[in-house]
């Protein structure tokens, strides 16, 4: 019963730890093609959501379906972690950037399509033997890393450690390496922290062509405000784990509730709320 | 009847050995995170050095054994804990931060290291000591089988008990305790909050091997005979009843050790005495498979 | 003042004899308190069966000066602290140098390997011990795959080589089966092993997992040593086949290798054969290894060891693939476990205690984890040196203590630290140690 562009329909979605709710009662939409932000202050949830749509927490309650383009619809709380990546095809990236540090940066992009050439070196044993199969998969392999290296301005590096490159490029080498598992739903969290402006601003208009001209959706945590309101067509605002917004940007920034949350936590980020209003 | 209650009695006198060692085992995990796998060999250490202390006031002509008794306990404390230090100061400090199984594989190394140092220093045969603490106490007496608790049982648990209260109320109502508990939290966090968790750290390792010393007098007393060997199993051992406890929990270290005990014991009286390092060795298994945060740890949640 | 004068002089100088004094008389009061006992005083058995004390003053004050003399020294010359003085020892000239001659090394050991039955033909103790090193190069080179490159950490692989061994022997026992059958099943029962062990427990983590494993040879060994009818108990199991140039036995009489190929009867015949087939055995576990490391599944392995959260977050299934490096590091033990079979004739429980495992683990942690060439002369230097010091049977333990704990702090990720990328896209780069040394979360 829900319209047909609906990727991802979170419903009703409780994560209990002990006593502590994070996240409570929580039902959103996210529509394919387009650019899903979830926003609030500190502690509101918003990693935990995340990793209940990735599977790393298994909710206490709720319902998580994810829908294909093809139609397969997938229910991401049944599914255990990796099959999540793996069958329904939601990649993230993490707060804290988890690459391969001692691998290069080529390796780490090979390793994300590590299913797909699995398949293709029959299980190691056509690889093994140094079967045609499996070369050429691996070069298409390396071809598409190749792209996305390319993409994100990486190229240069492919051959260098990943835990040597500088901060912002660690970050969109983790980007890349989602994006290299041909995900239907790519997660970002906080894929702007610790970036420069000009860094951020770059990264708001890949971002932008990732989610239009590559035909991927993102959910998007952020806390820079000039980049969500930039880029989202869809923001969610949580406090204290539960939703308190659901709207269009223009619909987010002048809602009283949300300038309020925002008001009760941290001055500085009311001027940022106000700001990415402004332009 | 007769027989399980005095199985019982020797199982719950084995337990206390296990909990004292497991102890150690439990804090140093429990702050950071790292299985001291020479925590058994210093326990070893610490009944050799009980035995020479015995040896040394015999020589000396101290013979009073509740004096004897109370000196060596000392003894063995302050130098096991020295040892315990050093340990901790060289084999585990400089890999803080280090890569993940360094520490452990630096603490195998310790581990063979003390072992070889105590088979050089006193040679490779079994040390008797003459029972110093004799006597026991008939409880039940129905012709057939007496069920006795000997006056050195006694002598362990009493001790046994009397260290864990003193030892929970350090952890509870001491500075030193809150910045242990404030450790094993988050040890960045705590040292941001002035914590020194170097010496937090160290003071923990002492403390451990203390109890660890303690342990040995009493297996020293209980047996009678020592090795350099002693400590591998028994640190295995110490250290299944750590996690069957709950790792990072007092109590759950001398519930497992108690439950250890009681499992080794009645498996040798009713099954198999050749299996009973078979049976602590499979409970370690089927714990950690079956029930890895153990009975009274609290269950942890990924940090993603 | 002239004494705060000259003090301060020195400190300029970069000497401060004072604090150096003041160090060195705390380690050696540390020193006193930990040796005083222990060494101070020997037990002995006395005549009567009880113990006596025998005191050793001297040993005491040696040692304890040698704590004092040796903290003095190094508070006074090395201040910023050992443990970081040998990652800059060598230069980088140097080691560009050392590289070069890295690069050749593998060919050259392979070489030396391959001459050694012809230059010490006549010299049956080196070549026993050249068989004897080979094999722990095997067994370094099978670890090497779970620990070096899954980052599993396994205390129990001697299991595996005993699983292979007893496999082995009663299969040729009692079945009679030939060398050739038997080498491949004594593999496949440890892999068989690996996963039957491997599957409940290779979701616990790095630590847990390692006292697991070591709780698991314990076990196997326990029964090994019990079961008196199935294994022979503490007695083992002897006579054993031997092995037979494909099917053609090392015997003088008219049947033999000699006879058949010609050649006068040696005894040596035999030796040699042994040792090329356990550098066939090894270097087959190198190839092997070499070549999953370029496949997705060696890789995978290696991303296993470095973040195994970011693995599941690609759709990695993790314990799969613990699993595949668990049961093939297991299959090379079990190789390695019927060979030793077969050249002993004779086995038992006493071959399969934890120092093995431990010594194992030593050679791949030494060696460098993950690097072929690493293990490989780590192998050699340490079953090397051990028989060089046989004499000091107790001291070589204890310096083997020692020394695992010193390259811990000195080098943690070994001797050859450098990882080679398993591809690349226009150079090949090796990757330092610094970029592989973890972050702290």
């Amino acid at each position: 019963m829900t319209a047909p562009d609906i990727l991802l329909d979170v419903h009703h979605l409780t994560m209990r730890f002990g006593g502590l709710v994070a996240v409570d009662d929580l039902s959103f939409q996210a529509r394919r093609g387009q650019i899903t932000a979830i926003i609030g202050p500190n502690g509101a949830g918003k990693t935990t959501v995340f990793n209940c749509i990735t599977g790393f927490y298994r909710p206490t309650e709720g319902m998580i379906r994810l829908v294909h383009p093809d139609g397969a619809e997938f229910l991401l709380e049944r599914l255990f972690d990796f099959r999540i990546a793996e069958k329904a095809r939601v990649n993230r990236t993490f707060q804290n950037i988890r690459l391969f540090p001692g691998m290069t940066v080529l390796e780490n992009l090979l390793i994300a399509q590590h299913n797909a050439l699995m398949r293709a070196s029959g299980y190691t044993l056509f690889g093994l033997f140094g079967l045609p199969v499996y070369t050429n998969a691996e070069r298409a392999a390396v071809d598409k890393a190749r792209h996305w290296l390319d993409r994100m301005g990486l190229l240069d590096r492919a051959d260098d450690a990943a835990g040597g490159l500088p901060y912002g490029a660690q970050r969109r080498l983790e980007i890349a390496r989602a994006l290299c598992a041909d995900p239907v739903l790519l997660c970002l969290d906080e894929p702007a922290a610790g970036l420069n402006p000009r860094e951020s601003n770059e990264l708001s208009g890949l971002l932008q062509e990732i989610a239009s001209d590559d035909g991927v959706s993102i959910l998007l945590i952020e806390h820079h405000m000039h980049v969500v309101m930039e880029i989202s067509h869809h923001i969610v605002v949580l406090d204290y784990g539960q939703k308190i917004a659901d709207g269009t940007p223009d619909a987010i920034r002048n809602d009283p509730r949300v300038i309020a949350a925002y008001l009760g936590v941290e001055e500085e980020e009311v001027d940022t709320v106000i700001e990415g209003a402004a332009p | 009847m007769e027989y399980f209650l005095q199985q019982l009695i020797n199982g719950l006198t084995l337990g206390s050995i296990y909990g004292l060692i497991a102890i150690g085992y439990t804090m140093v995990y429990g702050i950071i995170g790292m299985i001291n796998f020479a925590h058994g060999d210093i326990f070893m250490v610490g009944a050799f050095i009980a035995l020479i202390a015995f040896l040394a006031l015999v020589a000396i002509g101290l013979t009073a054994v509740p004096v004897a008794l109370l000196i060596v306990l000392l003894v063995a404390m302050l130098l096991t804990a020295l040892y315990g230090w050093t340990v901790e100061r060289f084999a585990y400090r400089p890999l803080r931060g280090s890569f993940r199984l360094a520490p452990l594989i630096s603490a195998i190394g310790m581990s063979i290291a003390l072992q070889n140092y105590i088979q050089i220093a006193q040679g490779a045969r079994v040390k008797p000591l003459q029972p110093l603490v004799t006597g026991n106490y008939p409880l039940i007496d129905s012709g057939a089988f007496h069920v006795q608790i000997s006056n050195i049982q006694i002598i362990i648990i009493v001790v046994t008990v009397a260290l864990m209260l003193g030892f929970s109320w350090v952890v509870s109502s001491t500075r030193l305790g809150r910045d242990m508990r404030a450790c094993a939290q988050d040890l960045k966090m705590a040292a941001l909050v002035g914590v020194d968790t170097d010496r937090t750290i160290s003071l923990t390792f002492v403390i451990g091997a203390a109890l660890a010393s303690v342990a040995g007098v009493m297996f020293l007393l209980y047996y009678g005979v020592i090795d350099f060997f002693i400590g591998f199993v028994a640190g295995v051992k110490a250290f299944t009843a750590a996690v069957l406890g709950g790792i990072g929990s007092l109590p759950g270290a001398m519930l497992g050790g108690l439950l250890i005990g009681l499992i080794e014991v009645f498996w040798s009286a009713y099954f198999s005495v050749q299996y009973k390092d078979v049976a602590a060795f499979s409970v370690l298994v089927l714990v950690l498979i079956f029930m890895p945060t153990g009975i009274l740890g609290r269950p942890e949640v990924e940090k993603v | 003042m002239p004494a705060g004068a000259a003090r301060e002089k020195l400190k300029a100088a970069g000497l401060d004899i004072f604090g150096a004094l003041k160090d060195a008389g705390i380690a050696a009061f540390v020193a006193f308190g930990l040796f005083s006992l222990i060494i101070g005083l020997r037990t002995e058995q006395g005549i009567t069966g009880q113990l006596i004390l025998l005191p050793r003053p001297e040993l005491l004050f040696v040692l304890v000066a040698l704590v004092f003399a040796g903290r003095f020294v190094i508070a006074l010359f090395f201040r910023s602290g050992l443990a970081h003085a040998g990652r800059t020892i060598i230069s980088p000239d140097l080691r560009k140098k050392l590289d070069y001659v890295g690069s050749f090394m593998g060919v050259f050991l392979l070489l030396f390997a391959l001459a050694i039955p012809f230059l010490f033909y006549s010299n049956r103790y080196l070549l026993d011990l050249s068989i004897l090193v080979l094999t722990y190069v095997m067994l370094g080179w099978g670890l090497n795959i779970v620990v070096g490159l899954a980052g599993l950490l396994d205390l129990g692989y001697v299991a595996f080589y005993a699983v292979g061994a007893y496999s082995y022997a009663l299969l040729a026992q009692n079945f009679g089966w030939s060398f050739w059958l038997c080498l491949p099943v004594a593999g496949i029962l440890a892999a068989f092993w690996g996963i039957l062990l491997g599957f409940p427990v290779l979701r616990l983590r790095g630590d847990y997992l390692a006292i697991v494993t070591l709780a698991f040879g314990e076990i196997i060994r326990l029964v090994l040593l019990n079961w008196q009818d199935f294994t022979g108990g503490p007695n083992g199991i002897s006579g054993i086949p031997r092995p037979s140039f494909f099917g053609i036995p090392f015997t003088a009489d008219e049947t033999g290798f000699a006879a058949r190929f010609g050649l006068e009867f040696d005894p040596s015949h035999r030796v040699v054969f042994l040792f090329y087939l356990i550098l066939a055995l090894a270097l087959l576990t190198n190839f092997v290894t070499l070549r999953l490391r370029r496949l997705p599944v060696g890789r995978a392995w290696e991303a296993m060891r470095e973040d195994e959260i970011a693995c599941r977050s690609l759709g990695i299934n993790t314990t799969n693939t613990k699993l595949t490096a668990f049961a093939i590091g297991a299959m090379f033990g079990g190789f390695a476990g019927g060979f030793f079979a077969t050249r002993q004739g004779f086995i038992s429980p006493e071959s399969f205690v934890f120092m093995e495992s431990a010594m194992i683990v030593a050679i791949v942690v030494l060696g460098g984890m993950g690097s072929q060439i690493g293990v490989a002369v780590a192998a050699v230097v340490m079953v090397g040196g051990f028989e060089l010091f046989r004499e000091f049977e107790q001291f070589r333990m204890l310096i083997f203590g020692l020394a695992m704990v010193a390259i811990m702090v000195w080098r943690p990720r070994g001797l050859v630290a450098h990882r080679a990328p398993s591809i690349f896209l226009r150079q090949k780069k090796e990757i330092p140690p610094e970029a592989l040394e973890e972050v702290q979360r």
